[in-house]
């Protein structure tokens, strides 16, 4: 498969491995941000052709992960009301809410349809003008403007049983709390390559410069992560914190213009809460108010769920790369993919998932 | 366990676990872990006798000197008809298979109907046709069936249910429970044709795909594969829950371990592509015509020589073997010289959002 298999080639990576393994003369822990990179780390092993001085840490760059619990709730709240059909990506329907999840809703009739796209949804509500169609508006600036165009659609048709539940994250705001931490052990990022296809890879340059640390916008496939592996430590060990771009056949410094234009047109930054970690500032997106009549927040007048979260996982620790999945007490005995106590273990992209599939007889 | 105080102190915190599943959802029809359980919890420990706890796709018991193969299925598949197949071929082949897959020759079916009201009949007519065109070139007879109709809305167009009986031939003992540490795992061809070609066709997921159903009978290549050699302790399907449940079936029901080598799996590029577009695994995709053999080391070579020989294993591959350690796991060896366990799923795969 053409733009794939070269970036799957045993012999590049292991000739990369061997590179970063000549370069590096200290240990050094580098975290990459994005869940699919953490899956392509798992699948292909790559953390065992590296050397063990070179330690990988997963982000929190999963959606699926850090949607807030109270979101989940309001999910199942809006799912369960008559006349409602509730749209959403798949991975979404899995999540715990605090007691139940989409699926169960599902089954206790609950009309919940899992879509491939916003634009899905939109085409549900065109089709059902008697019932209100809610979209499930997640992930982090990657499924932005695809979610923004479905709202923007819906206004420009004049749709009025179309709304979305946003619960949108940015990266940059993460990567800071993860910099800013006070166990902060991460040294260098593998910039999530999908989300800098859309914004660019500006916004990174700051926080290289602010907390002395490389950063490298990187892929997805295993070449492209141990390239950028070996960017990071041939910058470490010379001292140099730069963004620099790996990821060079889908990414450039500014980014998708258009994309952002519609970003722009339709959200704003807004303070978030992520799940296991708290609230974070201006590290979400709402929409504007002069979208309020597709906010279903709004529409529906949800009222401020305030959910706590049990501690009884490590979860946070996890999502900023302070915890292997392995080295929770939890991990593989009470917390498994069939009965997740932590978010990290529902979806595929999630880092204790992704132990869990591919490395727990480690 | 420092860490663990600095979450509390900074009033870090996780979610719930869900509770226990009182309801039915789909994922209990997947054919991964949720499957399972329900098949334990709910069937196994009531119905549970020596017959039904061997767990294969059919049941063999001997009646009046012969031993015969006894299975039953039910299709439920949207859309009726996709590229390469439809519900009526499918119900026929998949009831075949199980049989042919204890090394039995498939006699005589039954077909059960379940319509919906306001189906067109025509409709009907042609899922007939199809299953009498699948019986004939499949050497079996339809000799018993039932009709109901439920209310619009209360099914979804057609659901069949097929139940088949075969003979199988004096000296053949194949179970999941058979396979030996050194045994070899064979793959009669491509994964992941019949999910694929599905998904390609349902409404709302608009991807053009030249790729058909693999939707076929196998008992003709088993019969090759039984006259080429004795050493074949089992065979399964790989259907619902893909190639990764069928090998952890046959893992956890002989006790054994399951490595298979990733580049030796056959894949074609167009399924390849789908599952990278759509974010899913070939090993989690279902398919209709395909079988898995574990066979003694010493019958492998014959076993993949009769296989190749026959149109519907062409392209079969040895794509690993059974190992001691790690009873009930299976794991691959990738191209990377890595390797990472291959799980059952919980439920049905889902798309990943990114």
């Amino acid at each position: 498969m053409k733009y794939v298999d070269e970036y799957r080639d045993p012999a590049i990576a292991i000739a990369l491995a061997g590179q970063i393994n000549h370069a590096s003369t200290k240990p050094w822990v580098l975290m990459e941000v994005c869940g699919g990179q953490t899956h392509t780390l798992m699948r292909y092993g790559i953390g065992d052709l590296i050397p063990d001085s070179v330690e990988l840490v997963h982000g929190p760059g999963c959606p699926v992960c850090v949607t807030p619990l109270e979101m989940i709730d309001q999910a199942i709240v809006l799912a369960g009301r008559p006349d409602t059909i509730f749209t959403s990506y798949g991975d979404m329907l899995r999540v715990p809410g605090s007691r139940r999840d989409l699926f169960q809703a599902r089954s206790e009739g609950a009309d919940v349809r899992i879509v491939y796209s916003p634009m899905d949804a939109v085409q549900i509500a065109r089709a059902n003008p008697a019932k209100q169609v809610v979209f499930f508006g997640v992930g982090f600036e990657t499924t932005a403007p695809a979610n923004a165009m479905a709202v923007w659609q819906a206004r420009k048709e004049g749709l009025q049983n179309f709304s979305m539940l946003v619960s949108h994250v940015l990266v940059p705001p993460a990567m800071r709390l993860i910099l800013q931490s006070p166990g902060n052990r991460v040294q260098g990022f593998i910039a999530p390559g999908h989300v800098c296809a859309i914004m660019g890879f500006r916004e990174y340059a700051d926080l290289a410069r602010e907390f002395h640390v490389p950063i490298v916008v990187g892929g997805f496939e295993p070449v492209d992560l141990l390239e950028a592996i070996s960017m990071l430590v041939a910058q470490l060990e010379t001292g140099r914190a730069e963004v620099e771009n790996q990821y060079s056949r889908s990414v450039d410094y500014l980014g998708n213009r258009a994309a952002q234009n519609i970003m722009r047109e339709v959200f704003t930054v807004t303070n978030r809460k992520w799940r296991g970690i708290g609230e974070i500032g201006s590290s979400g997106l709402r929409l504007k108010d002069e979208f309020a009549a597709f906010d279903a927040e709004k529409v529906f007048e949800l009222q401020s769920l305030h959910v706590e979260e049990p501690r009884e996982c490590v979860s946070a620790l996890v999502l900023q790369g302070r915890c292997k999945p392995a080295q929770c007490p939890a991990f593989g005995t009470t917390c498994t993919p069939m009965h997740p106590l932590g978010a990290p273990m529902v979806s595929a992209e999630g880092a204790c998932a992704a132990w869990y599939q591919y490395k727990r007889h480690d | 366990m420092t860490e663990t105080l600095t979450i509390k102190q900074l009033a870090f915190t996780c979610p719930l676990p869900v509770p226990a599943h009182d309801r039915i959802v789909l994922g209990h029809g997947s054919g991964g872990r949720l499957s399972a359980d329900l098949l334990r919890d709910v069937f196994l420990q009531r119905f549970s006798n020596p017959v039904l706890d061997r767990l294969d796709d059919q049941a063999v018991f001997p009646i009046g000197g012969a031993h015969v193969a006894f299975t039953t299925d039910s299709f439920v598949v949207q859309p009726l008809f996709f590229p390469g197949g439809d519900i009526g071929s499918l119900a026929v082949h998949g009831t075949v298979n199980d049989l042919a897959m204890a090394g039995a020759t498939p006699l005589y079916i039954s077909a059960a109907f379940i319509v919906e009201e306001g189906l067109p009949i025509g409709m009907l007519r042609r899922v007939a046709d199809s299953m009498a065109n699948a019986a004939e070139a499949a050497g079996v007879m339809i000799v018993t069936g039932d009709t109901k109709v439920v209310e619009r809305g209360k099914g979804d167009g057609v659901f069949i249910t097929t139940t088949g009986i075969g003979i199988v031939p004096p000296g053949i003992r194949m179970s999941a429970s058979e396979v030996q540490p050194g045994d070899i795992v064979i793959l009669s061809g491509y994964i992941g044709d019949h999910g694929i070609a599905i998904l390609s066709s349902r409404e709302g997921l608009q991807f053009d795909t030249t790729i058909l159903s693999d939707s076929a009978p196998l008992h003709g290549l088993v019969a090759s594969m039984l006259a080429a050699s004795t050493g074949i302790r089992c065979m399964r399907d790989p259907t619902r829950g893909g190639l990764s449940s069928t090998l952890n079936e046959i893992a956890t029901a002989s006790g054994v371990g399951i490595e298979v080598v990733e580049h030796k799996i056959p894949v074609r590029d167009e399924v390849r592509g789908a599952c990278e577009l759509l974010g899913l695994d070939p090993m989690y995709v279902a398919n209709e015509g395909k079988l898995v053999a574990v066979v003694a080391p010493e019958a492998a070579e014959a076993v993949l020589d009769a296989m190749r020989n026959h149109p519907l294993g062409a392209d079969a591959a040895m794509i690993g073997m059974a190992v001691r350690d790690d009873p009930g796991l299976v794991t691959m060896k990738t191209a990377f010289g890595s390797t990472r366990i291959v799980d059952l799923l919980p439920g049905d795969q889902l798309p990943r959002i990114c």
